[in-house]
This record gives C-alpha cells, structure tokens and sequence, in this order.
C-alpha cells in the first residue's frame, strides 16, 4: 500500500487547525465585542490576551489593552504570530507545500482569502465594522471546511484533516470557557436575565455558536454550572470537547486500522486519558477545584497528544527512521 | 436571428511589424496563409474586449496561484508570469520541421553523452577539444563507465529557438538540465480554453494535455528492472523555488508525491521516503534540483536541498534519475557550437535546424573578431542561465560595452559571441493597442524508451518595446502556442 508522505499528513493536520483557530479567534474578537459595551470595559479585551498566553508579545508593542490595540494586535498584526493574519499565512505555507495533493479549489480558496486579509486596512476592523470582519472571517473558514468536505480526496490525509480540525476545536473550546468564566469567576447560582452578567452569559454561549442548543437541553434558566457542562460534556454539541474528543479517538482508530499504520498507539493512551477524565469528573467537583485548572490539563493532554502523533507519523523522531530502515 | 458575419475592427488594422518575420502575418512578400481565420477573427475584435478578457485572465491566474517567486530585499513575492492573449500559431508543415529538428538534436547528445562517458571516440577523433569536455565544470567523472537505461541522459530538453529575419527557425541554445516552463504551455491553453473559446472554435488544434503521462511514462521506464510497479517521485528543492509552481503543476499531471531532499533517505544504498508508515522504497525520481545540489556527499557538501548518498544508490542502479546527472556538459553554451558537427558524426545527417552562428572566445581567431565587432554582437558568458551576464552590443552603452571588454579580455573562454538575430515578432496586447513584440520558442522533448515532443512548446515574448530579452526575470512573458492539424 502507498502510505502517505509524512511530511503531507503533518501539513494537513496543522492547515486544518490553523484554518480552525482562525474560525475560533473571530469568534472571541465578535462576542467580545458585545462584551465592550458592558460595564466591564477593556478589562475583558485584557482577559483575551491573558487566556492565549500573549501578555508578553503583547504588552511588548502595545502599552495600553484597548480594543483597538487588541482587535489590531488579533486581527491584522502581522508581528504576532497567534493573528488572524498570521493565521491564516501559515495555513497558506502549508496549502503551498500541499498543493500536490489538495484540491485546486481549496488552494484557490486560501489563496483569495489570504490575499483578501492582506488587503484589510485599520478602518476595515475598526470597532463599528469589527461584526462584519468577523463574519466574513468565520465564514471564508467555513467555505474552507465546506470545499474540504466537498473535494478534498478521501483518503489518510483525509483522516489527518479532521484530527487537527478537532484537536484544535478541543482545544480552543476549553479556551472560550476560561475566558467566559474568567471575569465573574464560575457559580452553580442562576442568572438573573434581568441582570447584566445575563449578557455575559449570553455571549459566552454564542461564542461557541450554543446558544439555542443550550436552550434545547436547559429550556428552563442558566446557571455558570450548566453552561459549563453543556460546552464541555455535551455528547451532541459539535464544539464541546467531549464530542471533539470521542472523534478524535474514533478518526485515530480508523485511521491505523484501514490504512495498516503500526504507529500512533501512544497518541490513543493520551487520547483514552483525556476521555476517561471528561467522562468520570462532576462539575462540582471541577468548580470547586477550579475550573481553569481543569482547563489547563486539558489543553497540556491535547498538546501531548499531537506531540505523540508527530513522533508516530510525522516523521519526528530519528530513532523510529533508523529502525524502519532495519526492516 | 441569423450569425452575423465579423465586423472588422481596427485592432490590427494599425499594425505595423516592422522588418521583422511576423508569426501572425509572415512575411512582408508572402502572409502565412494558414492564419489567415486566426487573423480575420481577431480583426473582429474591440480593443476594449480583448483588454478586459485579458485582465480576467491575469487575475484568474493570481487568485490560481499560477505563479513564480520573486525575491526582493524584503520578501519572496509571488508574480504571475505576464500572459499574452494573442496566440502564436504553427502551421502544421512548420511543426512537422521542428519536431524533427529538435529530435534529431537530442538524439545526438544523448550519443555525445553516451560517449564522453564511456569510449570518448568524438574526443579522439578531433570532433571536439578534449578540454571543452573533460575541463567543462559539468563533467561529472561519477559518470564515466555507467550504463544508464537506453542510453538516455537527457530525459527532458527544452530547445530555445529563435525566428531569424527570413523566418528560420535557429537554436540558440539547448536546456539540458532542469528545463522549465512546461507549465505554462498547459495552463495558458487552459487560459485560452475558458477566455477565448470564440477565437478556438472549430479550429483543429493539437492537444497539450498529456504533457504529464507521457512524462510519467518515461520516467517510469528507468526504474530499476526489478521494480514491477515503480514508485516515481517528483524531487523539488521546496515552495520556495522560484519555479516551484510547476512542480505542482507536474506533481499532480503524473499523479506522484512531490517531495524534498528531507522526505528522502538513502539506507543500504536504496531510497526511501518518508511515510506515516515509515520508509517507501523509491525507484524512480524527476529531479529538479541540479547536479551541484543533488548529494551533499558526491557534490556541493553544503547543500541541504539534496538526498545524502543518492549518487551511489544510482551507480548501484537502484534508482532511476531524470535527467541523468552529468547532462550539463552538453547544454553548455561552447559544446554547442560543436552540436551541428555532432549530428554529422554521430547521425551522419546535416543538422534540420541550423545554429546560430558563434564565435568562441576561447579561440584566440574568435576572440580577436568578437573584440573588433563588439557593438555589433551579444556576449555570453557560457555557463549562466536565464538572460544574467548578457551584453547585447547594438544596445548597449559605451560603458557597458567598455565592461564586457575587460570581462572578455580577463577570461575569454567563459565568453562566446553571437549576431543579434532580429527575432520574429508577434502581434501582442499593450496599453495602446497591438504591437509588434519579439518572441522566441522552446520546445519540449520527453525521451525514455522512444522520444515525444509536445506539440508546439513555450513562446516566450519580451514584453517591453524592442527588447529582444524574453526571460520571466527580466520581464518576459509568455503566449499560448498553437499546432494547426492538417
């Protein structure tokens, strides 16, 4: 059987995770703009910048974290390497080198949508357009998964594409949580819709696109604690990190068995770990202990992870090269 | 509503081709008949029409990615090669001289080379000085003595030729090595497909397509013997080449991974690449990366685009390399002085496609000539490529001449001279209307077992008013190039 060249399955998997975080990251920057209009003001845009670890690249080139500064610094900052723009050309480093084997229109579609970004001036994300620009981000992404989904040829890479997609889906759910509970710090109280955090709330739900399935399991009020639940253990919810999780396992299983692959059992260890934590912890108990803690696991597991399927599959580690070549 | 007949418009009734042979019109006493249709349809035309068709066409092509990197002091930028909506046509007599032509000429330097690697009779018997060969920095001794399938070293040549004054066509050099722009043969007829289907219809036209199989056939035709259904590579030195588009582009027409030297190991003197389930065997490899860069051990010791003992892997006859290595001595721009007498010996035939005359400066009789006619002639050095180092003498400065002069006088065998041919023209798309521009074409020529040419080949054209330079780096562009069937 003809295996897949390494360094292609490693361009996949990362194309499609820059092309997710990018979804993710417009996602934040939209709802957040609701989030200035509240009475907490810049210190939510502060938050984002605390929760992607990006205090110091930051506070490097920006002295003050206001929206502007912020949007620029996500959006069009071509220094940063967690912008969208940034995004977005590495995603197109990886098309290039893939364009061999992806389809012509995937290409085509990066390539327009880079060259669009490039084009982008500060009036275009200023504040009262920053709706629009985050719209039309999420959604040349959503072209980019949907000309995917429609074109791009089904084999290995295939599999290697949607591991990225829901790793990098996991992983920036758990990141839209802490940034949601971050500023009231989380409570198993309801929510007075009267009251103005019920916005907050709102918001956190519409990042992630949950709002009206939320709705569906919880008709009646909202708690911190049921949003909780719902983004990370809902079985049904295609961004909740128990779905993105169970598929993982699911597409990694797959994956070694139709294409015959000895590699990649460590990365399943990693993957049933992850699992068996979402499947046995009780809120109570993550609030209580701190959710952002919990968070923080499992963004470090989802990162050993991918770590373990480089070492199986990209072709990162010498040692398994030198004993191949034995056989 | 009944078809109405074209109205003539005025877009080529200002045309003026100067004293130059005209691919659209011919010459001044005889216009090329078989163009006649091209030329009454085109007349058809609004200037306004075909100048937004032709800026569709551009943009399609950057948002495609149908481009080449250009480096600057800030970045890599990607350029589209400058396309030309006005196709240069062939007649099919005219084609059926040049593919014989251009198969003649590899014919012979696949013997050449055959030879100079193995008995070096051409050398012995005065042919051709023995220093030419044996002291040419693209000689690889490596070779001396190995059997390559067929005895096939140039799997891919591109023959630039060039349109003289009386419209015959002239070799101006041959390309070897890794010859480029194939490519665009294929997509501008795909271009011309979708912008001017009006201007293609019903006309008989021979297909550019299979350009990629015939090319997978061939080099799948060197792998090693005992490899029954050969994996064939495309090895590229990365997405940063300037031509790395056309690796794409000839990835995908064969249906083979495009790798780099990284994917690629050599173990027990065999290749592998690199898969998510460890090591595949290689047998067969369309390399483009040269000689130099091909094997940090045998070569250039510094290059990291190469595979590490992938030189003794094709001794041992493991791997089959398209071109061979050691293919450079024969594009090299003083051996082909040497190539009409080359066919004379090896064929026994006269050449079908006549040199451009040459003066070699080594030779002290040339030198002296080259010297005296300076302003007259176009100086090469004879080992660059793409246009660098040129000094077209009518053209040229006092003080770019007085330049060449001391480059000649301080190392003359790196130089040849040659006549400024006035090349053909072809009506071309400007700002301000058609004009005449100078164009050149380079056939490709696909040899495994047997030898194919691709109907038509590359017409590049110089874009720029009277500039005689077609080069994609000094702003050259190109045209689709069309064979008329009988």
């Amino acid at each position: 059987m003809n295996n897949l060249l390494a360094r292609y399955a490693e361009d996949i998997f990362w194309m499609a995770r820059y092309m997710e975080r990018t979804e993710n990251l417009a996602r934040i920057l939209d709802v957040h703009e609701t989030y200035g209009h509240d009475h907490h003001g810049s210190k939510n845009w502060r938050s984002i910048i605390r929760l992607n670890g990006d205090e110091k690249g930051f506070f490097d080139r920006y002295p003050t974290a206001s929206a502007e500064n912020v949007v620029y610094f996500y959006i069009l900052d071509d220094s940063n390497p967690t912008s969208i723009v940034s995004g977005i050309r590495a995603a197109r480093e990886n098309a290039r080198c893939l364009r061999p084997w992806i389809s012509t229109e995937m290409w085509t579609h990066i390539n327009v949508f880079h060259n669009r970004l490039l084009s982008l001036t500060p009036e275009d994300i200023a504040l009262p357009a920053l709706t629009r620009l985050c719209s039309m981000i999420k959604e040349s992404c959503q072209t980019h998964s949907g000309i995917t989904e429609g074109t791009f040829y089904r084999d290995e890479g295939w599999y290697f594409y949607l591991l990225g997609k829901n790793v990098e889906r996991a992983d920036q759910t758990t990141r839209l949580l802490d940034i949601g509970f971050h500023a009231p710090g989380p409570s198993a109280d309801a929510i007075d819709p009267a009251r103005h955090d019920f916005v907050h709330w709102h918001a956190v739900l519409r990042s992630v696109a949950g709002y009206h399935a939320f709705r569906r399991v919880y008709p009646h009020g909202m708690t911190p604690a049921d949003i909780a639940v719902f983004i990370l253990y809902n079985e049904s919810f295609p961004r909740s990190v128990t779905l993105c999780v169970r598929e993982i396992n699911l597409l990694l299983t797959r994956l070694k068995s139709r294409y015959k692959l000895n590699g990649g059992n460590k990365a399943l260890e990693r993957i049933d770990e992850i699992q068996s934590a979402l499947a046995t912890r009780a809120i109570e108990r993550v609030i209580r202990d701190g959710l952002h803690g919990h968070l923080d696991w499992l963004q470090l597991r989802l990162s050993d992870f991918t770590s373990e399927l480089s070492r199986s599959f990209f072709g990162r580690q010498p040692s398994e090269v030198s004993q191949q070549q034995e056989a | 509503m009944t078809a109405s007949a074209p109205h003539p418009t005025d877009l080529l009734s200002r045309y003026d081709q100067g004293g130059f042979f005209d691919e659209l019109f011919g010459s001044r006493a005889s216009p090329a008949p078989h163009n006649a249709l091209i030329r009454e349809r085109l007349a058809a035309l609004a200037f306004e029409d075909i100048h937004l068709r032709s800026e569709n066409a551009a943009r399609e092509l950057y948002n495609l990615g149908i481009t080449f990197l250009i480096y600057s002091e800030q970045a890599a930028i990607d350029r589209i090669l400058p396309f030309d909506v006005i196709p240069r046509v062939l007649s099919s007599t005219e084609w059926a001289h040049l593919e014989a032509g251009v198969i003649q000429r590899v014919t012979a330097l696949n013997m050449f080379l055959c030879d100079i690697y193995h008995e070096q009779k051409i050398i012995r018997d005065g042919i051709i000085p023995a220093e030419l060969v044996l002291g040419n920095s693209n000689y690889r001794p490596q070779m001396v003595g190995l059997k390559v399938p067929f005895d096939t070293y140039i799997h891919i040549l591109g023959v630039d030729l060039v349109r003289d004054g009386e419209g015959v066509f002239r070799v101006l050099e041959d390309n070897g090595r890794v010859p480029s722009g194939v490519s665009y043969v294929v997509e501008n007829r795909h271009m011309m497909q979708r912008v001017f289907p009006d201007l293609m219809q019903n006309l008989a036209i021979r297909p550019v397509d299979n350009y990629g199989q015939k090319l997978l056939q061939a080099v799948s035709e060197i792998a090693p013997p005992d490899a029954t259904d050969p994996r064939v590579v495309l090895l590229s030195p990365g997405s940063y080449n300037s031509a790395y588009f056309e690796h794409i582009f000839l990835a995908r027409e064969m249906g083979v991974p495009l790798v780099e030297g990284r994917d690629l190991v050599v173990s027990n003197d065999r290749v592998y690449m690199k898969t998510t389930n460890g090591l595949a065997r290689v047998d067969s490899i369309y390399r483009r990366i040269g000689d130099d860069f091909l094997d940090p051990l045998a070569f250039d010791s510094t290059s990291l685009l190469g595979v590490p003992g992938i030189l003794e892997a094709y001794r041992k006859g493991n791997v089959g390399l398209a071109n061979a290595i050691g293919t450079g001595v024969a594009d090299d721009k003083a051996v082909y002085c040497y190539v009409p007498r080359m066919i004379k010996y090896y064929l026994g035939e006269d050449a079908i496609l006549p040199n451009v005359p040459t003066n070699i400066c080594r030779e002290p009789e040339a030198l002296r000539y080259t010297l005296d006619h300076l302003a007259e002639l176009v100086v090469k050095p004879v080992g660059e490529a793409g246009g660098y180092g040129i000094t077209l003498g009518p053209l040229a400065s006092k003080k770019e001449l007085a330049d060449c002069r001391t480059k000649l006088l301080a190392d003359p065998a790196n130089y040849i001279s040659q006549p400024m041919v006035p090349l053909s023209v072809c009506p071309t798309l400007t700002e301000d209307g058609v004009e005449p521009r100078h164009v050149d074409l380079r056939p490709f020529v696909v040899t495994g077992r047997n030898t194919w040419v691709l109907p038509g080949g590359l017409t590049r054209v110089a874009m720029r008013k009277g500039t005689f330079i077609v080069n994609s780096s000094q702003g050259g562009g190109s045209k689709d190039t069309w064979v008329l069937e009988d």
